[in-house]
């Protein structure tokens, strides 16, 4: 298991971000125009919620991607998928540039990279059974003939621990677990590679949690899949995870092995979110909060976003935006503090 | 847990075999069966368990907010020794809001999205209590500095919706205090916070509680919030306690095997990157519910025994609902 | 409370989102009432020429010397007794009334099935295409809902004449903005839902996405709104044919009846109006008990899981 931040010697990595961001604007319309005209003094809001995010996955890897609302992790996870496009930046799909308006191959190509979803019950079609909601995909991209359907389908839900039974079935019947287990079947019905989960357990039962947790590390043996692990449990993810990354505000704050980032975080917003986290010890403890509220994304603050909350917050903090660097080695962090800029 | 003595304080809230049936169209559930706990002054009370266990219900209870089809059957539900089971709904309107308050998962459950935070809460002081308007409007002033937000006076002009999440968590935890209650009951007030506003809450919600000597019974499926909060932890699974003690036994030596299993699934308790231990199936329907202990067809020491209801064990200051209770301490933390 | 629908749901082997539906439906008495007399209405729309003991369209057949009987009156050859009398022209009503049912059922669901075609699909794509084609088709709609249907539909038909035909492309011209302006708000919400991001993810054809997955979602709310617009079709026809604007003569719905003996009323003859009033009434009143039921049934919002 390669477990570094960096690109190592050899295959490229299996998915890379080069410095991407995404914006979203709300622009002005018609009677926004007026109003400016009648002295309104309006602007179009735009959000940061991606800001030049760099980062690359290896083959097998487990990412951790962590952080709280309003950090860009969901935008970010969606953005590797494909379901974003890019503001800025370059997505690299096993070392080729991955354009807008992929052709036919390309498309085929990005079935290697799918998604889980957080809610069980959204995520999958109400008005279809699961036969379908497994099937259609690859019947559709011609990987598995249309009549032997049944047969595959029925092998993946063996395979995600669902009763083949539960073929003609529609969703309301089961369960969140069971939903979770649907939604998983059908990513791997198209033979990803990669899966990005984003909170795929969030809403489920903790002894359900645990059940899928489970099935994912026995995926990952048993079909050499990478994971994009999207998550704000920082219990979950240290489990699963080979490396962890924490967003805040649309940027990466640190990013390092998950040893490394639980028994020494380096940056003060890492330090902070360890401290608030509940944990399953005996014993009362006295909670220390961080002061503050987490700004809102269409108004960061200055510099480095974190400095109105940083009790180690210095001068320039406030007006020069911290560097992501190597601290040491496979370990990233982006603060003054580190020395440097 | 033991009911109050001669010589040991008045529980602030004392519950004995509390059972709640709701019918539907398939039959009559019962997710509240014959829950009994108590609180001391002061204390807080973990009250865990995952979704369809009644522990939200049982909270519901309490406050007499269980409407048709549903209905409280049975049992005791005392408030500073004061019996709230069967009083009439102007009596227990009186006490809602006033001795007993409640905090909602989703604060705009508490809140009215089109009225101001100064109206909603000094409406509330107004109903329960005999001051005037300017004398209320101090109160709630002191209620939101004392939850930690600061200017208390602009924020009392704002409207719910100019608010954060965090930021109404602690509004309707002010507007809960505003009648100082005895009993504040939380149902997974922190659920829905980013983990350093948890953090935020969880510290006010201490130091209140230590300040003006309210009983907390917190409700929630989360048990490491639940680890670092409560005095004493009970346990529920499909609408019964299946254990109950202080905080130091129940989760430190649990000996129910469904309280067992579910601390030995956590994460932190198991090697990382090994498939964690986990419990086989899932919850069944309440309408369905196995005869006898209903977490047998999950356990893996159920025998032909635990097809009777097991009876409750008292001992030691715990309770136990079990034929056959674990006696491993479960796994070291990782 | 909701829990307690949440705690009944118990698996059927394999229960069709259609099975469920019915059960819900069902539960209210009311609603069943409302859903028997919509039967009978419309199976007297459909069964109607064999039920009738006069067709009354049929010209040869009137003997203007049985005009303005009262009911039960037999007529002049004593071959056939008036039961709810005959009007103007010697008709039976009552062939006259299970005729007129039949032409608003037609005009109401023909109508309203093509509107909400049209209206569907450019709702859908809309939604689900944004940007300038959403607007372009949006301020359409608005244009459209602006004037008062009734005024529309004045203009067209003046402009085209009478007729069935001409009058179900008035009614669709009318209402297809209305079906276009709720299909794009509820495809909004659907289209945002993850199970569309799925789709979109396992590399799905955009019409595939629409047609498969968007529609069949946006169509459960829709129809609730869309079974009492065939009232307010009929209600709109009606009142077309009681101004003489609707269809001709010969071919009378039942406004056109109200409209014919409404000049008999003061003279005490007042079976030639009230009678196809009151089956109009009983007609729109079936729809609106099964269409008030059907959106409670469907509202997405009082839907469990």
């Amino acid at each position: 298991m390669t477990a570094t931040g960096v690109t190592g010697p050899g295959a490229p990595p299996i998915l890379e971000l080069q410095g991407v961001g995404k914006r979203f604007t709300k622009p002005l319309d018609t009677v926004d125009h007026i109003s400016n005209l009648l002295g309104a003094g309006l602007r179009e809001e735009v959000v940061h919620a991606v800001d030049d995010v760099s980062l690359a996955i290896q083959p097998g890897e487990v990412v951790g991607l962590v952080g709280e609302s309003g950090c860009g992790k969901s935008t970010l996870g969606r953005m590797a998928v494909g379901l974003h496009s890019l503001s800025a930046g370059r997505r690299l799909w096993k070392g080729v540039d991955i354009a807008p308006g992929a052709s036919q191959r390309t498309r085929r190509d990005l079935l290697a990279i799918q998604m889980i979803f957080q809610d069980p019950y959204a995520s999958i079609n109400p008005r279809m059974r699961v036969r379908d909601i497994v099937g259609e995909a690859p019947v559709a991209h011609g990987l598995v003939p249309a009549r032997e359907q049944d047969g595959y389908v029925e092998h993946l839900l063996r395979q995600v621990g669902l009763d083949a039974s539960a073929m003609r079935r529609f969703p309301h019947q089961f369960s969140g677990g069971q939903r979770a287990r649907i939604g998983i079947a059908r990513a791997l019905a198209v033979k990803p590679e990669f899966l990005v989960c984003d909170e795929a357990v969030a809403a489920l039962d903790v002894s359900i949690q645990a059940q899928v947790l489970n099935l994912f590390i026995a995926l990952r043996n048993e079909l050499q899949l990478t994971y994009l692990f999207i998550s704000h449990d920082l219990g979950v993810v240290r489990h699963l995870s080979d490396r962890v990354v924490i967003m805040y505000l649309g940027r990466v704050v640190e990013s390092a092995p998950a040893d490394t980032v639980f028994s020494g975080p380096n940056h003060p917003y890492t330090q902070a979110l360890l401290q608030s986290e509940p944990k399953l010890e005996v014993g009362k403890r006295v909670f220390v909060p961080v002061k503050g509220e987490i700004p809102s994304p269409l108004n960061p603050p200055s510099g480095c976003h974190f400095h109105p909350r940083c009790p180690q917050a210095m001068g320039h903090c406030a007006t020069e935006r911290p560097v992501l660097r190597a601290i040491a080695p496979g370990h990233l962090s982006a603060c003054h503090l580190n020395g440097g800029g | 847990m033991p009911a109050a003595s001669a010589s040991s304080p008045v529980p602030t809230l004392a519950i004995e075999g509390l059972t709640t049936r709701f019918g539907t169209r398939s039959g009559t559930v019962t997710p509240v069966d014959g829950v009994s706990l108590s609180i001391l002054p002061g204390q807080i009370l973990g009250l865990v368990g995952e979704s369809g266990s009644g522990k939200s219900l049982t909270g519901y209870s309490i406050m007499g907010l269980i409407d048709a089809p549903g209905r409280i059957e049975s049992g005791s539900i005392r408030l500073n020794g004061r019996e709230l089971f069967g009083l009439p709904a102007e009596e227990m309107r009186k006490i809602r809001g006033n001795r007993i308050a409640m905090i909602f998962q989703d604060p705009m459950m508490t809140l009215n999205p089109v009225l101001r935070i100064d109206t909603q809460m000094i409406e509330s002081v107004l109903a329960h209590q005999d001051v005037g308007h300017e004398q209320a409007r101090a109160m709630c002033r002191d209620a939101l500095e004392r939850v930690g937000i600061a200017s208390p006076d602009e924020r009392l002009l704002s409207y719910p919706h100019q608010f954060s999440g965090g930021m109404r968590q602690r509004v309707a935890i002010a507007i809960a205090l505003l009648n100082q209650p005895d009993l504040i009951i939380c149902d997974e007030p922190t659920t829905a916070l980013d983990v350093t506003i948890q953090g935020q809450i969880l510290y006010e919600m201490q130091k209140l509680c230590a300040d003006t000597g309210a009983a907390l019974l917190w409700i929630t499926h989360d048990l490491s919030v639940i680890a670092g909060l409560a005095d004493t932890v009970a346990v529920m699974y499909a609408g019964k306690i299946v254990e109950s003690g202080t905080a130091q036994q129940v989760l430190g030596q649990p000996r129910h095997p469904y309280a067992h299993a579910l601390i030995a699934s956590a994460p932190s308790r198991n090697p990382r990157g090994q498939p964690l231990r986990q419990i086989p199936g899932m919850t069944p329907a309440l309408i369905n519910l196995p005869s006898g202990c209903p977490f047998r067809e999950r356990c893996e020491r159920a025998t032909g025994a635990c097809r009777q209801v097991p009876p409750l064990h008292t001992g030691e200051g715990r309770t136990l609902r079990c034929f056959h209770p674990v006696d491993v301490p479960v796994g070291a933390p990782a | 409370m909701r829990v307690a629908t949440a705690l009944a749901t118990a698996a059927v082997d394999v229960e069709t989102p259609l099975r469920r539906f019915a059960r819900a439906y069902l539960a209210s008495k009311v609603a069943t009432f409302g859903l028997v007399l919509l039967c009978m209405v419309l199976f007297v729309a459909i069964a109607g020429p064999f039920l009738t003991p006069q067709n009354p369209y049929d010209l040869k057949l009137l003997d203007v010397m049985d005009s303005r009987l009262p009911p039960g009156e037999k007529s002049g050859d004593g071959k056939l007794t008036f039961l709810l009398g005959s009007d103007e022209q010697g008709r039976d009503m009552v062939s006259a009334i299970v005729y007129g049912i039949r032409t608003s059922v037609l005009v109401g669901v023909v109508s309203t099935a093509i509107a909400l075609a049209i209206g569907l699909s450019l709702g859908l794509l809309a939604a689900y295409l944004g940007g300038r084609f959403d607007g372009f088709i949006m301020r359409l709609v608005d244009i459209q809902l602006s004037f008062p249907p009734i005024l529309i539909a004045l203009i067209l038909l003046a402009l085209t004449g009478p007729g069935l035909g001409k009058i179900i492309v008035a009614l669709v011209a009318v209402k297809w903005a209305y079906y276009a302006r709720s299909a794009r708000s509820i495809a909004l919400v659907e289209r945002r839902k993850e199970y569309i991001e799925a789709a979109t993810c396992l590399g799905l054809s955009t019409p595939r996405i629409i047609f498969r997955h968007l529609l069949p979602n946006c169509l459960t709310p829709l129809l609730a709104v869309t079974a009492l617009q065939v009232a307010s079709a009929i209600t709109l026809e009606a009142t077309l044919s009681f101004l003489g604007l609707g269809l001709p003569p010969t071919s009378p719905s039942l406004g056109l009846l109200i409209s014919n003996g409404s000049q008999y009323l003061m003279s005490g003859k007042y079976w030639i109006s009230v009678f196809p009033g009151v089956a109009l009434l009983v007609v729109i009143v079936a729809i609106n008990l099964v269409a008030d039921q059907l959106r409670d049934v469907l509202n997405p919002r009082l839907q469990t899981h």
